[in-house]
């Protein structure tokens, strides 16, 4: 296991950068606590692959050093990093037996043959093929045999740091939720530094002790699912995670309140004036409906029944707005305004977040 | 507009893909097709599509009997999970296409083809070439091509798969829209619960190659009629246990009993499996007369607004999904609530016999 140091990292796929806009990924200085889990988290195009690519060794920096524990490795060979991945889609040699595909990493590197028994049957108990050892990996289903690729992306027990990328996509949800479990007891038993990337901010938020949010090859947050869901450092944040994402609403702010659509809202914390472009950030959690006249006056466009909770679409000065209701809520036709749970209220000046007076940095 | 299936089944080689399935889809409906990989959905529509002749059965197109009729001589449109347009042609030149093999008049063409554009918002990107689009848009244009000529039937095949999250939540939110302005039948296949709920309309469960369930999406996903649709129909899946019914009581596993529920009153004593849904766990009681379990904690997942504890029953394995975030121990012992109206009952085959009583009332 392995701290994984990024020292003034940056990348670039011009040959002469001018501009911070040339950087794919722009410079970034982070330490990966050994042992611990984490996500990264954005669209596609947002620099996590180049990052996760760098980290690997597949991708030389153009500029700063990564360093395991300590040591420079920006230009060591993949192979010389001692990690594992797991990739999209399965690598997975279908001449050989799922026990041979597991036992694959661990013979490579001259195991004894009875840990290598020992250690394929206990991956194999995990990712649920116990049954299927002694069969060809041809002709196994695409889950089947990226199950296999992540067995193998966690047989050995000495690597530095295991990487994922989006290694879910192809899996049903179904099994995606007992590949994840299985992958989060995984971490709790043998304490692997891990690094997933993916688009999906379902299987980021459960599966790591802290999660990377990019966005245009920024590092815009890295946070608890907590600290990502209250108090989203960035519009992006607040944008990318929950679902629907939090609601922006334009504002001018005078200390404890708010002027929102013509009325004013208490913020429950005061704030120094902030120059820019001034937003309320209220996720639909925090947004209840009110029959009464007072609250920032909203219309009812539709409600969509999702199951376990409802989402009510509402119109606030020509914004689409969504906000929170339980399974069993009726909604009144004659809301006609919300109100904002204070401890769910965040203010953002040009679409980074403004702390509020006295709040520990 | 109707498109009946009359007892329609495919087979390839000895394999029963789709069993003999009756079906009937009424013109302007959203139809979800709800099910696992390989469950079906993909043959069920080829077989809608006239893109495979059924082995058993009969595809009535408004009243006429179509079975065997080629694709081509059909009005179906179809949009798969990988984006398939014209790399050399302009959006405009690629959403166009399809009427033109029709051989429609130019002024018809465009006009239908700027009224399309203009409802998937790729107005401004009609003069460039569908590699300069984002995957989204890209998605976009398949869909408009498959809007544009008016077909009767639009078959959508998992659409959304191989898109971004959040454009996914997008899109999702635009098709109903879109499908609510044209007459035409939709019929939209996806292995997520939560898509079928917010696209609406009806939702066909499916499940090894059988429709286990067809009806108004909420209430496929309220009053299932069996095991395997709660189970389809569930993301994370149901939880399960073991009951057994004995005059006024019903006795779970651990031993406690609870009073009979209101719609199990008439079932004989026997043993039953009941199940509920993650999200109606709690970690204290809420009501009175809540269930108790006493389980181990596994593993927890904290999403930042809710938190997911996958639990350990005696061996049974159930999942929760209750509301903040949980300081809890994986490990540890921990105690968890149910309120009954939230149970459904399930006989020995798996039918539903008892609708969870807060279903029936919603």
């Amino acid at each position: 296991m392995a701290k994984i140091t990024l020292d003034n990292l940056a990348h670039s796929y011009l040959p002469n950068p001018t501009s911070e806009a040339d950087f794919a990924l722009k410079e970034l200085n982070h330490d990966w606590v050994d042992g611990e889990a984490y996500a990264l988290l954005g669209a596609s195009g947002c620099g996590k692959s180049t990052l996760l690519n760098i980290i690997s060794g597949l991708l030389h920096p153009s500029q700063g050093r990564i360093l395991f524990n300590d040591q420079d490795v920006t230009l060591a060979p993949t192979a010389e990093r001692n990690i594992a991945q797991v990739f999209q889609f399965p690598v997975v040699y279908d001449t050989m037996t799922v026990r041979d595909n597991l036992a694959f990493p661990l013979r490579n590197r001259g195991a004894d043959a009875s840990y290598v028994a020992q250690r394929v049957d206990q991956i194999a108990k995990m990712i649920g093929m116990e049954a299927e050892l002694n069969r060809k990996a041809r002709g196994l289903t695409a889950d089947a045999k990226q199950k296999i690729s992540l067995g193998r992306g966690m047989v050995r027990e000495d690597v530095n740091a295991l990487l994922f990328d989006e290694p879910l996509t192809v899996i049903d949800p179904h099994m995606k939720w007992e590949l994840r479990t299985q992958l989060k007891s995984l971490h709790h038993e043998f304490g692997h530094t891990m690094i997933y990337v993916t688009h999906d901010q379902t299987e980021a938020l459960t599966f790591a002790d802290k999660v990377v949010v990019m966005y245009d090859g920024r590092v815009v947050q890295i946070g608890t699912p907590q600290e990502l869901f209250e108090r989203p450092a960035h519009t992006f944040v607040g944008y990318f995670i929950g679902s629907p994402g939090m609601n922006l609403f334009d504002a001018k702010i005078d200390g404890a309140t708010a002027q929102i659509a013509g009325v004013s809202v208490p913020l429950g914390a005061g704030y120094r004036p902030a120059g820019g472009k001034v937003q309320v950030g209220v996720r639909p959690e925090f947004i209840k409906l009110s029959a009464a006249e007072t609250g920032v006056p909203a219309r009812i466009k539709r409600v969509e029944d999702v199951g376990r909770h409802k989402i009510v679409r509402l119109d606030v000065a020509g914004h689409e707005i969504s906000a929170i209701a339980g399974e069993g809520d009726s909604i009144a036709a004659d809301t006609h305004a919300i109100t904002f749970d204070p401890a769910g209220i965040n203010v953002y000046a040009d679409d980074w977040r403004v702390a509020p007076e006295g709040e520990a940095a | 507009m109707t498109l009946i299936l009359e007892g329609v089944s495919k087979t390839v080689g000895g394999e029963t893909h789709i069993y003999p399935t009756d079906i009937a889809l009424e013109k302007g409906t959203m139809n979800v097709l709800l099910g696992p990989t390989l469950s079906g959905k993909t043959s069920l529509m080829r077989l809608m599509a006239g893109l495979d002749v059924p082995a058993t059965g009969r595809v009535i197109w408004n009243g006429e009997d179509v079975t065997g009729m080629r694709v081509q001589d059909r009005k179906v449109a179809m949009v798969y999970q990988q984006f398939i347009n014209y790399p050399s042609m302009t959006v405009y030149d690629n959403i166009a296409s399809p009427m033109r093999l029709l051989g429609q008049s130019r002024d018809e063409i465009d006009r239908r083809v700027r009224e399309t554009a203009d409802l998937m918002k790729l107005t401004p990107m009609l003069d460039r070439k569908p590699l300069e689009l984002s995957g989204g848009q890209q998605q976009r244009c398949a869909l408009a091509r498959a809007l544009v000529k008016n077909a009767g039937l639009v078959l959508l095949d998992e659409p959304l798969a191989n898109l971004d999250y959040k454009l996914r939540e997008e899109l999702r939110a635009e098709i109903p829209k879109i499908f609510e302005e044209s007459g035409s039948i939709f019929v939209y296949a996806t292995t997520e619960p939560e898509e079928a709920l917010l696209l609406g309309g009806n939702t066909a469960a499916l499940w090894e190659g059988k429709v286990t369930q067809f009806g108004p999406t909420p209430s496929v996903y309220r009053k299932p009629v069996n095991a395997t649709t709660a189970r389809v129909f569930s993301d994370p899946p149901m939880n399960f246990l073991k009951i057994t019914k004995k005059g006024g009581t019903l006795a779970f596993g651990d031993g406690q009993t609870v009073d009979v529920t209101d719609g199990a009153r008439n079932l004989p004593d026997g043993t039953y499996t009941a199940g509920f849904r993650p999200n109606h766990l709690e970690l204290s009681p809420h009501v009175a007369g809540a269930m108790a379990f006493k389980t181990r904690l596994t593993v927890t997942e904290i999403t930042g607004s809710e938190t997911f504890v996958h639990l350990d029953h005696h061996g049974e394995r159930w999942v929760g999904l209750v509301h903040g975030v949980q300081a809890l121990q994986p490990g540890q012992d921990l105690e968890v609530y149910l309120d009954p109206a939230h149970v459904y009952i399930f006989g020995q085959n798996g039918e539903l016999v008892a609708a969870a009583p807060y279903a029936e009332a919603a």
